[in-house]
């Protein structure tokens, strides 16, 4: 018998903690509204847990499907759509995580009843991510316990443990690690990304360095901080980075941060809100150097010791937390001829992937950290997301149209959104903040760290992020979905001391798909055809 | 003369036992406008949308002049239901403190079997009859016993509340001056009584939220003269006027489904969901009519004029068939039950886990333990107000009290 899992959905929690209030051993709350809890609350608490779930305002809160009456299929016979595909076909879903997951249920809901299979590289079942850098590191959940819950029985052939190596697209198989082959009518690309581990492979090889991705960094990671060491490193300030600073605070474990950029969160948010992101870090003592590199990671008999910083101190350290994001795993697709490289794999808004030609294939669909999608609301950009909530709903809208017919298909519109909790703070955005050229306080007081800011581009409200104030942002949702105008023009209750908008800074834009080499051969555009070139990154 | 206005028509008493296909009317148009210059907003998206919207207002004084009539003077402070942000979030804040968490995590929790136990008691007292007002003898007295409880009220005192409760809830809604001159008379009261306890409470602490409201200072102080009162007449009346209209409504409800209520006695964990579905069916709280704009906000088509009075129609929304699937029907294992019975945004109701766990527990012990229950009278009579809505008496009779 295992214990129940829960997972809350954090993009669509709004802090009105009635779990906490319900079931406070499971759920607890960390200052007004951020929200940690325990993914695998033990069997007595089943009761509190399941009356916790159902009073979730927002229904964010999920268990297994114990004491659900499952639903219905939600199945709508479409008109155009492929009645044989949804009975009898095979459908192979490639990265057994959360958006393999969705998918699979959304097939499922749906109607499907063919044979479905996941594939995943670890052993283990899809398991939950966030909170591997928060609650698992600061000792109140076991990352072993943080397999999502599963919401319907996806009846799935898992292979497990086994890497997916290659796909033909010419006989449409899968090739998996162990030689065989998985053919399948549709295919879900959902292998997500890895941790970018330390530049140099020596150094990244010292007992003592960790990136933060797996259970097993994660595991490894809290073993070592229960160590107490001397002094804990984190290299790189995004969220990762600045989450980890978050916790040795909470451990009472001195903190050193080196942070290549201006401020923390930079990249994400923009130097404005970096520098109050530094603010607060350096009010809770930790050692944050800005505009820093690590030159080198030091080590004696395999065990890291020292690190030298690039503002010429070196600092005596036990254990460093490598946080510079993230590499898409693509390499199996290499030689499938779809335009993949280090951007991802492209895909059109309903998921469909791309050849390398810029051709869209009709049974090939992509979701999660490692699709690269053209997002309408947003200069059509082609944008990669990698947050919780977009891996949900990308994952929802490709399982459907894997099984529609085409008139009958969706286009993933969702406004992304994401959240972090560090230092006390909940922090939460909305849209997509780094196009922005302007920002502007709209809501509140920067300096009681309660306030919102909104992010503009031409003129027009692209984003927002919410510090404290997260039960604000599906007003910024409904602005960026309706192209308001930046700044907002209306009065608000709790205005700023001062609303005038200002250079946003984010760090210069990089274009990945720039990187990329394409020959083409053929002289007629019957036979011109483009091959992706495999080089440098 | 033109005919009544549908929002009038909610308004009137003769309406109140089923206000149901009024709404519909009235969902016809998302936002409507009165011709006392009120706008009414009636359907789910618009009214969730305002909820979160940063230029809908509970701080009347942004009223526009001529609208000054409509609400309560604004004598002394206000609580954080009548407050926007910054105010409103400090004074929540310093209210929550002793009621939940992150302070106080497991204070409703652990209140669970005394919970149980304030019902027993009340079922065992109607043991020898067969017939009662279920108001009188259990869905007042049980929240009343709870508030109390939690605030450090003394028992023998819990009678001058409901004297002073009644002309305030009257009052809510377009009162009469006489209306409004008794429930003037009873906040002065109420509020005379409170600077009495609270006193006695500074020098002899306990463990109820008085005592902490009075001596625990947090990272925003305390709560202190008339927000301390304003703060402590909310919940007193919030405490005791929503969960006894949730309990009658409740009961009232699976009476008329039976094949629910059977369900209640013997399935396990069935009043979680139930609850839910009751509280989306049968809100206690159907208009939210003290709101206002700090700026012009379009919305359903409508442009909602700054200045003006809002009415949010939850119980309305509750029942949009636009956003909740077959929404006239009661179908306690609906999914994804996101009722609007408790408001949302900042105002999001204090009380509401309180209220969940007082529903679930009576309303099951009432299923397990009243033998062949039925109405005396369907409709029931109902109070007065619009605002907060249930029966003002239950009639039911059974056949006999089972043991707990």
């Amino acid at each position: 018998m295992t214990s129940m899992r829960v997972v809350v959905d954090l993009t669509k929690c709004e802090g009105y903690a009635q779990c906490a209030f319900l079931a406070p051993e499971a759920f607890r709350m960390v200052g007004d509204e951020a929200l940690m809890f325990d993914p695998a609350p033990p069997d007595e608490l089943q009761e509190k847990v399941l009356r916790a779930a159902a009073a979730c305002p927002v229904q964010a809160l999920q268990v297994d499907m114990a004491d659900l009456p499952t639903p219905p299929p939600t199945a709508t016979v479409s008109a155009d759509g492929d009645d044989r595909l949804r009975h009898e076909g095979r459908i192979v879903i490639v990265g057994a995580s959360l958006a393999g997951l969705k998918a699979a249920e959304q097939l499922r809901a749906e109607g499907f009843t063919g044979k479905l299979t996941m594939i995943g590289d670890e052993p283990e079942e899809p398991y939950d991510r966030p909170p591997l850098s928060k609650q698992v590191q600061t000792g109140w959940a076991a990352s072993a316990d943080t397999t999502l819950p599963r919401r319907r029985d996806i009846a799935a052939d898992w292979k497990l443990g086994v890497a997916a190596t290659g796909l033909d697209l010419e006989h449409n198989f899968v090739t998996l690690a162990d030689g065989q082959h998985v053919g399948f009518d549709r295919l879900l690309i959902a292998t997500g990304v890895r941790a970018r581990p330390w530049f140099v492979p020596e150094e990244a090889g010292l007992d003592g360095v960790f990136t933060i991705r797996t259970r097993a960094d994660a595991t490894g990671l809290r073993e070592r901080l229960l160590a107490k060491p001397r002094r804990v490193l984190v290299i790189g300030s995004g969220f990762t980075g600045s989450e980890m600073a978050s916790v040795c605070v909470e451990l009472g474990i001195p903190v050193t941060v080196a942070e290549a950029g201006p401020a923390p969160l930079a990249g994400a948010l923009g130097g404005v809100i970096g520098r109050i992101a530094a603010d607060i870090m350096r009010e809770h003592g930790v050692d944050l150097r800005v505009n820093t590199r690590v030159d080198s990671l030091q080590g004696e008999d395999g065990r890291l010791r020292r690190a030298l910083l690039s503002d010429g101190t070196t600092l005596d350290v036990d254990v460093a937390v490598v946080a510079l994001g993230g590499i898409r795993n693509v390499e199996w697709l290499q030689g499938s001829n779809l335009a993949v490289g280090m951007w991802g794999v492209a895909c059109d808004a309903g998921c469909r992937a791309f050849d390398a030609n810029g051709l869209v294939t009709d049974d090939v669909f992509v979701a999660g950290d490692v699709a690269r999608q053209p997002q309408p609301m947003f200069g059509y950009q082609f944008l990669a997301m990698e947050h919780w909530g977009n891996s949900v709903t990308q994952a929802q809208v490709a399982a459907h149209n894997m099984i529609s017919g085409k008139t009958d298909r969706w286009p993933h519109l969702e406004v992304s959104a994401f959240w972090s909790l560090q230092f006390g703070n909940n922090i939460k955005s909305v849209g997509v903040p780094v196009i922005a050229d302007q920002i502007a306080i709209t809501q509140g007081s920067v300096d009681k760290r309660q306030f919102v800011a909104a992010y503009g581009y031409k003129g027009r409200v692209v984003g927002a992020v919410a510090w404290n104030q997260g039960k604000w942002l599906d007003f910024y949702e409904k602005l960026i979905e309706q192209a308001a105008p930046f700044p907002p023009p209306y009065d608000m209750t709790n205005p700023p001391a001062d609303p005038t908008p200002v250079p946003a800074e984010f760090p210069a834009m990089t274009y990945p798909g720039r990187d990329a080499t394409v020959v083409v051969t053929g002289h007629d555009p019957s036979e011109r055809r483009a091959t992706l070139v495999r080089g440098r990154r | 003369m033109t005919e009544a206005s549908l929002y009038d028509q909610i308004l009137d008493f003769a309406n109140r036992a089923n206000p149901w296909p009024l709404y519909e009317k009235l969902r016809s148009q998302p936002v409507w406008q009165e011709s006392d210059g009120t706008f009414v907003v009636s359907t789910y998206r618009e009214i969730y949308a305002l909820m979160h919207d940063p230029r809908l207002s509970s701080d009347m004084t942004n009223l526009l002049p001529q609208f000054a009539d409509r609400v309560p003077p604004a004598e002394g402070p206000h609580s954080f239901i009548t407050t926007d942000p910054p105010r409103h979030d400090v004074l929540r804040r310093l209210a929550m403190r002793q009621f939940g968490p992150p302070h106080r995590p497991d204070l409703i929790d652990k209140l669970t079997p005394a919970l149980s136990a304030i019902v027993a008691g009340l079922i065992d007292k109607i043991a020898e009859k067969q017939e009662v007002d279920l108001v009188d003898e259990v869905a007042y007295p049980f929240p009343v016993a709870v508030i109390c409880h939690l605030l450090g009220v003394p028992p023998e005192d819990e009678p001058k509340f409901s004297a002073w409760v009644n002309p305030i809830v009257n009052a809510l809604a377009r009162p009469t001056p006489e209306q409004a001159q008794a429930r003037d008379d009873a906040r002065q009261h109420m509020s005379n009584y409170m600077f009495e306890l609270a006193q006695r409470r500074r020098t002899e602490p306990g463990d109820d939220m008085i005592s902490g409201y009075v001596t625990d200072d947090g990272p925003d102080g305390r709560l202190e003269g008339g927000d301390l009162f304003a703060t402590l007449m909310l919940l007193l009346i919030a405490g005791h006027e929503t969960t006894v209209n949730l309990i009658t409504n409740g009961w009232l409800t699976l009476q008329r489904h039976p094949d629910v209520l059977e369900r209640l006695r013997t399935e396990p964990r069935f009043a979680i969901r139930l609850v839910e579905e009751l509280l989306r069916y049968e809100p206690s709280v159907h208009i939210l009519p003290f709101r206002t704009a700090v700026a012009d906000i379009e919305i359903g088509d409508t442009t909602i004029r700054k200045g003006h009075p809002i009415a949010v129609m939850l119980a309305s929304g509750n029942r949009d068939p636009e956003c909740i699937p077959h929404a006239d029907r009661f179908d306690p294992d609906r999914a994804d039950n996101v009722h609007l019975s408790f408001a949302g945004g900042i105002h999001y109701c204090f009380g509401a886990p309180l209220a969940r766990l007082e529903a679930q527990i009576a309303l099951t012990q009432l299923a397990k333990r009243l033998h062949n229950p039925r109405l005396v009278a369907d409709p029931p009579p109902y109070r007065p107000s619009p605002v907060l809505r249930g029966p003002i008496h239950l009639p039911i009779a059974y056949e006999s009290i089972l043991p707990s």
